[in-house]
């Protein structure tokens, strides 16, 4: 790519994107642990092979990680199909039915989530056709058919494509059908709908009113705006996705404006603690020193979360340029990006972002032709949890073993080197840039007073369709779990939502309308967390699941202060107790005095929130832990085979 | 922490093509800041894990103790201190994957193969051992095999998992022997 100046930028517009037919293949870890890879090379082999001329290309994840492997075809008519669970077979049917005969396979489409009731002035070429009622028989196929007999008698036959979805994003709305390309969909058809849909939808330019299901997902992009759409190993994409505007603004305004903005905007930070980004940035930018540096926290230590490792792995650029925003905020002309070493394509795509912006003139001495200068460098991390605290964090990016030390004085005052250093999470810069181009207006108008804009969660567990979910704050745990994934897998009744990993808690059943924010989640015991939310069903124990969490943060303790390495390990001896059915009542009251000793005494954050998931589960279930009390050895033995899915021992 | 001790070695100097290596690493990393968790890492990456004569080598050449490289190495879970088995079985003990019964793999495995988690078999074939999260909770539970990640696994299919490649040893050792 050739030398980008700040005019690049500024005189392009939007529409500037390139168009025209392609085929995408979501190549992140977990699309690629799925068969990715393959069907990638399957497609390009294809396409070769069919004299076709269309790119075959990777990209991020579209977060879908129940259909993986993912594959999103553009036609020349401007139509986009996604395609979930694509194999080697289906790969081959994408080009010798849908590019060559313009048919949609069966049993492959993952619909769009746009709803209107608006059938506009195109002509509808196929239907989407799927039964998502939870009563066990898929009906699916017995509705295609009626369709098919229906367009026989009408004459559609040939003209419009009946079409078995894989996934519509309705879940428990009985038959859907969704009309292409139009959008319009219809839910909880009955037969007799289908002649009236026919009559007047397909044949006539009429919406059937009743029928009509317009209720849009909650969900908006703004972190994973790119993700699953731009090639994450080219620069040329992201800019024509408007990737690296933001940063072009800034520069032409000032740092003081970038911060103001960002105090406009009330961005907090996405690590968890939900500190304002902006008082951040202003703290660091106050000190006065030499140098100053920045770091991208992108050690993704809570088990069961993976949002960061996407947006990383599908949309680099927009971390890159969020951390030079950061720098540019608080005048730092050096920038760290610290990636766990468990996540080697994240490292390899921030390699590659970094080395074609040094190319175009994006990073290094003079940025885009002004007088901001700006590096950047990755630090691996190498599996210690505990890095995740800002001061541990630090140490290990010296080289040296991550342990916390005492605050303040504050990485802000006193970080990286002892220079000043503003530390951000991965998806809180994603969303600088998108803020920066947009304005600070439209970024607040998203979200709830005090918690603005959006966030990205990990939903997974026991869920139906596990998969990234990015919903405005303020959305209810019933409408993620419910409305998007799809509730809970084989319909099994809901105990609770864990969010916040080993720091969070375990919100139950009775509180799952509460919207999601920062202050509602402290409240309920837990705390918003970088974004795993974990499904637990009726069968889950929640002696168990304190027990595992506790035993994580036990293992991560560094050692250095009392009250963590101590006070975790005597809770998780006393737990170990009471799962055997050997503990007394008064045990419970001694977890109590333990947590309380290492809420507010322990050194970091890790000793501090070690006891969330132990005090929450207490405060919901409390019944279970008694439960092993009362029920003595026999009782534990019992629940262990349960949980292990043995069959019930008959009491003799 | 990480508690597995390295076995006690003879401390000598490595064989000299890998001092060569070990030199060139030290040149692309000597004049950067916080260089050493990163040239621990490139010298896993080479041998699978750090050993203790590459290590003393290492210290040598950088002028600092060898127990300040120790330190690192045992307060972080990546490196590895002994060399891991020939087949490397890792299994996911994230939370989507404990929910999802990650435990009875385990205790599958550990049957199966006659060691307990974190351990290498005697004839140093298979190395078990389990992970924090590998972030592919959409198809937990997950393992990994050599490198390949499994999705959606189950106790039962364990046996066979390992059966496989002892069948696929078998057939390259006679391969060999003819």
């Amino acid at each position: 790519m050739e030398t980008l100046t700040l005019d690049t930028f500024v005189t392009k517009s939007k529409s500037d994107s390139p168009s025209g037919p392609y085929i995408k293949v979501g190549m992140d870890t977990g699309g690629i642990a799925a068969g990715a890879a393959r069907v990638l090379e399957v497609l390009q082999e294809e396409v070769k092979l069919a004299g076709l001329d269309l790119p075959v290309l990777p990209t991020g994840s579209l977060g879908y990680s129940f259909v993986d492997p993912l594959v999103e075809v553009k036609t020349e008519s401007g139509l986009r199909t996604v395609y979930g669970k694509i194999d080697e077979e289906s790969a081959k049917q994408i080009i010798s039915d849908h590019l060559k005969e313009g048919k949609l396979l069966d049993d492959h489409v993952v619909a769009s989530r746009k709803r209107t009731n608006d059938l506009g002035d195109t002509q509808t070429f196929a239907i989407l056709v799927k039964d998502t009622s939870c009563d066990g028989g898929d009906k699916t196929q017995f509705f295609q058919a009626s369709f098919e007999e229906d367009f026989r008698h009408e004459g559609l036959t040939g003209k419009v494509q009946v079409v078995r979805a894989l996934d519509m994003g309705i879940y428990g709305e009985g038959l859907v059908v969704k009309l292409l390309p139009s959008g319009v969909t219809y839910a909880n058809i009955l037969t007799r709908d289908i002649a009236q849909i026919v009559d007047q939808s397909l044949k006539g330019d009429k919406v059937v009113d009743h029928r009509v299901y317009a209720k849009n997902d909650p969900q908006n992009r703004v972190v994973l705006r790119n993700c699953g759409r731009v090639n994450p190993e080219s620069l040329e994409d992201y800019v024509a996705a408007g990737g690296y505007q933001g940063l072009a603004k800034a520069l032409k305004a000032s740092p003081e404006e970038t911060i103001s903005t960002m105090k406009d905007s009330g961005l907090r930070g996405r690590g968890g603690a939900g500190f304002p980004t902006w008082l951040k940035w202003k703290l660091t930018s106050d000190v006065e020193a030499d140098q100053k540096y920045v770091i991208c926290n992108g050690d993704e230590g809570d088990p069961g979360a993976f949002m960061d490792r996407s947006v990383l792995e599908g949309d680099p650029h927009s971390v890159l340029e969020g951390l030079m925003l950061a720098g540019y905020a608080v005048g730092a002309t050096k920038g760290w990006f610290y990636i766990r070493a468990e996540y080697p394509l994240a490292v390899e795509r921030i390699r590659i972002a970094i080395e074609q912006a040094q190319e175009a003139g994006i990073l290094g001495e003079k940025v885009l032709g002004t007088d901001f200068s700006f590096d950047a460098e990755i630090r691996l991390g190498a599996g210690a949890f505990v890095c995740g605290e800002e001061t541990a964090l630090i140490a290990s990016i010296e080289g040296m073993r991550g342990s916390p030390e005492p605050r303040p004085p504050y990485p802000s005052v006193k970080g990286l080197w002892d220079k000043p250093t503003s530390i951000n999470n991965v998806e809180t810069l994603a969303a600088v840039p998108a803020i920066m181009a947009k304005g600070a207006r439209w970024y607040s108008s998203i979200g709830t007073e005090k918690s603005k804009g959006t966030k990205v969660f990990a939903v997974t567990g026991k869920v139906k369709y596990p998969q990234l979910v990015e919903v405005p704050m303020g959305t209810s745990l019933q409408q993620i779990v419910f409305d998007v994934c799809g509730g809970v897998l084989d319909d099994i009744p809901i105990k609770g939502v864990q969010t916040g990993g080993p720091s969070g808690g375990v919100i139950p059943e009775q509180h799952l309308n509460t919207p999601v924010t920062y202050e509602t989640l402290q409240e309920l015991g837990s705390i918003m967390g970088s974004g795993g939310m974990l499904i637990m069903d009726e069968h889950d124990c929640m002696v168990d699941v304190a027990k595992f969490y506790l035993k994580f943060c036990v293992d991560e303790s560094c050692g250095k202060c009392a009250p963590c390495r101590i006070g975790g390990y005597q809770m998780l001896q006393l737990l170990e107790l009471i799962s055997s059915g050997k503990a007394s009542l008064e045990d419970l009251s001694h977890i109590e005095r333990i947590c309380n000793a290492m809420k507010k005494a322990s050194l970091c954050g890790l000793g501090q929130t070690a006891p969330n998931p132990v005090l929450s589960t207490l405060r919901y279930f409390k019944n279970e832990y008694i439960a092993y009390i009362e029920g003595g050895p026999r009782y534990a033995r019992q629940r262990k085979r349960e949980l292990a899915g043995k069959p019930e021992r008959k009491a003799s | 922490m990480n508690m597995s001790a390295a076995p006690p070695v003879a401390l000598q100097e490595p064989e000299p093509d890998v001092l060569e290596e070990i030199q060139h690493l030290l040149d692309k990393w000597k004049d950067k800041e916080g260089n050493l968790i990163m040239i621990l890492h490139e010298i896993q990456n080479k041998y699978g894990f750090v050993p203790r004569d590459v290590a003393l080598a290492v210290a040598k050449r950088l002028e600092i103790r060898l127990a300040q490289i120790y330190e690192v190495l045992t307060f972080y879970h990546y490196f590895k201190l002994v060399a891991p088995g020939k087949h490397n079985i890792t299994v996911c003990n994230g939370t989507a994957c404990y929910l999802k019964g990650c435990a009875q793999l385990i205790q599958k495995l550990e049957t199966i193969l006659g060691i307990p988690e974190g351990q290498t078999t005697k004839d140093q074939m298979f190395h078990l051992e389990t992970v924090r999260c590998i972030g592919c909770c959409g198809m937990s539970p997950a393992m990994v095999v050599d490198g390949r990640t499994l999705g959606k696994v189950k106790p039962d299919d364990m046996k066979a998992l390992v059966d496989d490649i002892k069948t696929i040893e078998k057939a390259s050792g006679e391969e060999r022997d003819n």
